[in-house]
């Protein structure tokens, strides 16, 4: 202490002087600065959500939710409307479906090549192609359906439709399948090199450490993905509205022309209803279910992923 | 355990009549003038080195001497690591494995080996030990089942596993999943198995039991193991390499090793002068 006193200053007093100017606290205000903006996503969420219901509760004033959900007939521009929900799932399912068939394989495919097989150079010209793929936007797959895929299609089958789901159900699961691969991909590179060793350690060749070994082991996050990529699928709306035609139907055919959920609230918000019709209303009704179907399915995958995570 | 093994180290006549009987028993692995670079880094140096059938064949040394490596090379595991380059002999059971016609699927069926850390798949205790046999075609249920039992026996760990052996390997703790790891490796019965610091991850009741294990398993296997503790290797090998900056210094058997070593390197390495 002596020899401190005799010096011209004090680092310990120059600390404590300049925590006495320090007026306001940045320590305590940053965090909620930080924490309002966090907020914001909620917010929006909380609010959207409450849209939605207050809507649709007016909706299923004028029409039963019995009606909504057992009537197998979408006509609200009928001279007497009827508002049964089943052929829209139904068209969605369709192209969900179709998506998934293209999707799931080649996405599945792709990300075990880039993830076991591929060389780094490979890799290197694979990945940015994929994240293209993921960006285009989807007005743009849109055309590529109705403009590219469709007249290929019915060169090959030409009883199919200018407008059906075959064709828009394809472009769908190549839009998705960028995301299959990509997340399934990372599943597949998290699994520890030491696990792969032990196969290896034990005769086993390549193929049966990847799909003994590596994709079980990889399953949950493989999963996700899919389920994801099926939630992204079921909410499409641009390639569908484009391409899929606006015939909502029961039939199990993929040849003709279908509507989705997602195409009908674009048919109605585009200009064919007034506000405060029945018509209106029914798009939040419609988007109502369509927000529970695509909320169950992030669920889903959250679930999966959660409950099926391996611990290495 | 512990105390017998050391007494039955320092009796001469057992060391003798060990010598003896080694120098009789068939050889599994003659190494000589191996070399091995990864890319520009010389790694190995003209190995000279042959282990013999139903022993335990010891490798010490400092990190980064090359003892991992040369015991990876006798699976040939090292060929996952890319930029490897080889030159020279390894012959198993009088094939030169380094000869890109002999297929490493058959080699490593044949030569089993044990990890630094448990490396168990992410599965049942069950099928972590069938998986070896069913990639090998062995799909008879009867006898999966009795390979299970056979195999955890054989690593000592069946008694706390076998009300369990569905649930997953990873609920183990680190000594049992080590010995996991060997029942899985005894399970599609290997004439050698390489256990590169099989116990370096294990607290030391769980090293002890795998130690006994290994004098055990010697009766019925040829053992090599890599090591970076020397009383490991005084305790559970006959013969002992050591191993500095990538080459031979030492190979004798283990008795000599400990007791008399021939080059100064060795024994300053031995009594903890570096290292």
């Amino acid at each position: 202490m002596e020899l401190r006193k005799t010096e011209m200053y004090s680092v310990q007093e120059m600390i404590l002087e300049k925590k006495r100017k320090k007026k306001v606290n940045m320590e305590k205000i940053i965090p909620k600065l930080l924490f309002l903006t966090a907020a914001i996503s909620v917010f929006t969420t909380i609010g959207i959500i409450l849209t939605l219901i207050f809507e649709t509760f007016i909706f299923f004033d004028r029409v039963s939710i019995v009606e909504f959900f057992t009537e197998a007939k979408w006509l609200p521009f009928a001279s007497t409307p009827s508002f049964g929900i089943m052929p829209l799932i139904v068209g969605t399912l369709k192209i969900t479906v179709i998506a998934a068939v293209v999707a799931v394989p080649v996405g599945l495919a792709t990300a075990i090549f880039l993830s076991e097989y591929a060389s780094e150079k490979t890799r290197r010209i694979i990945k940015p192609i994929l994240e293209v793929l993921a960006g285009i936007p989807t007005i743009v797959y849109g055309f590529f359906a109705l403009t590219f895929v469709t007249p290929v299609l019915r060169d090959l089958f030409p009883s199919l439709d200018m407008f059906n789901a075959l064709s828009p159900g394809i472009v769908v699961g190549i839009m998705i399948m960028p995301m299959i691969a990509s997340l399934s991909e990372d599943a597949l590179v998290s699994v520890p090199k030491s696990i792969r060793e032990g196969a290896y350690a034990l005769g086993a060749t390549k193929l049966e450490t990847t799909i003994k070994v590596v994709l079980p082991a990889a399953i949950s996050g493989i999963m996700a993905s899919i389920v994801l990529a099926l939630s992204r699928a079921i909410g499409e709306t641009m390639i569908v509205s484009v391409a899929g035609g606006s015939t909502p139907n029961m039939s199990m055919d993929v040849t003709s022309s279908i509507q989705t959920m997602t195409a009908y609230i674009v048919q109605v918000s585009s200009g064919d209803a007034g506000y405060g019709t029945t018509i209106y209303y029914s798009i939040y009704a419609v988007g109502m279910t369509l927000f529970v179907f695509t909320l169950i399915m992030n669920l889903l995958a959250q679930f999966i992923s959660r409950k099926f995570r391996e611990e290495y | 355990m512990n105390m017998t093994l050391t007494r039955e180290k320092e009796s001469p006549a057992i060391g003798v009549e060990n010598v003896g009987s080694a120098a009789l028993t068939e050889k599994v692995y003659e190494t000589s003038n191996l070399n091995l670079w990864y890319g520009e880094n010389h790694a190995l140096k003209n190995i000279n080195l042959d282990m013999h059938q139903n022993e335990v064949t010891a490798i010490i040394g400092p990190s980064g001497c090359g003892k991992s490596t040369y015991i990876k090379t006798l699976n040939r595991m090292i060929e996952l690591v890319p930029d490897v380059k080889t030159t020279g002999q390894i012959k198993y059971r009088n094939r030169n494995i380094l000869d890109q016609s002999y297929k490493v699927e058959d080699l490593r069926t044949q030569v089993g080996m044990v990890f630094q850390k448990p490396n168990p798949f992410p599965k049942s205790i069950y099928e972590n030990v069938v998986y070896g046999p069913k990639i090998h075609g062995i799909k008879n249920k009867k006898i999966l089942d009795e390979i299970v039992e056979k195999s955890l026996k054989g690593a000592a760990i069946w008694d706390e596993v076998k009300d369990r052996l569905h649930e997953n390997a990873y609920g183990l703790s680190g000594g049992q999943q080590q010995r996991l790891c060997l029942a899985r490796c005894l399970a599609i019965e290997p004439d050698v198995i390489l256990m590169d610091e099989p116990t370096s991850a294990l607290d030391p009741i769980s090293t002890l039991k795998i130690e006994e294990l290994v004098q055990e398993l010697k009766k019925d296997f040829s053992i090599i193991i890599v090591t970076h503790n020397m009383q490991q290797a005084a305790r559970i090998s006959d013969r002992t390499a050591f191993f500095l900056n990538g080459e031979v210094i030492e190979y004798s058997d283990t008795n000599t090793i400990f007791s008399n070593p021939n080059d100064k390197r060795t024994e300053d390495y031995i009594t903890g002068r570096f290292g």
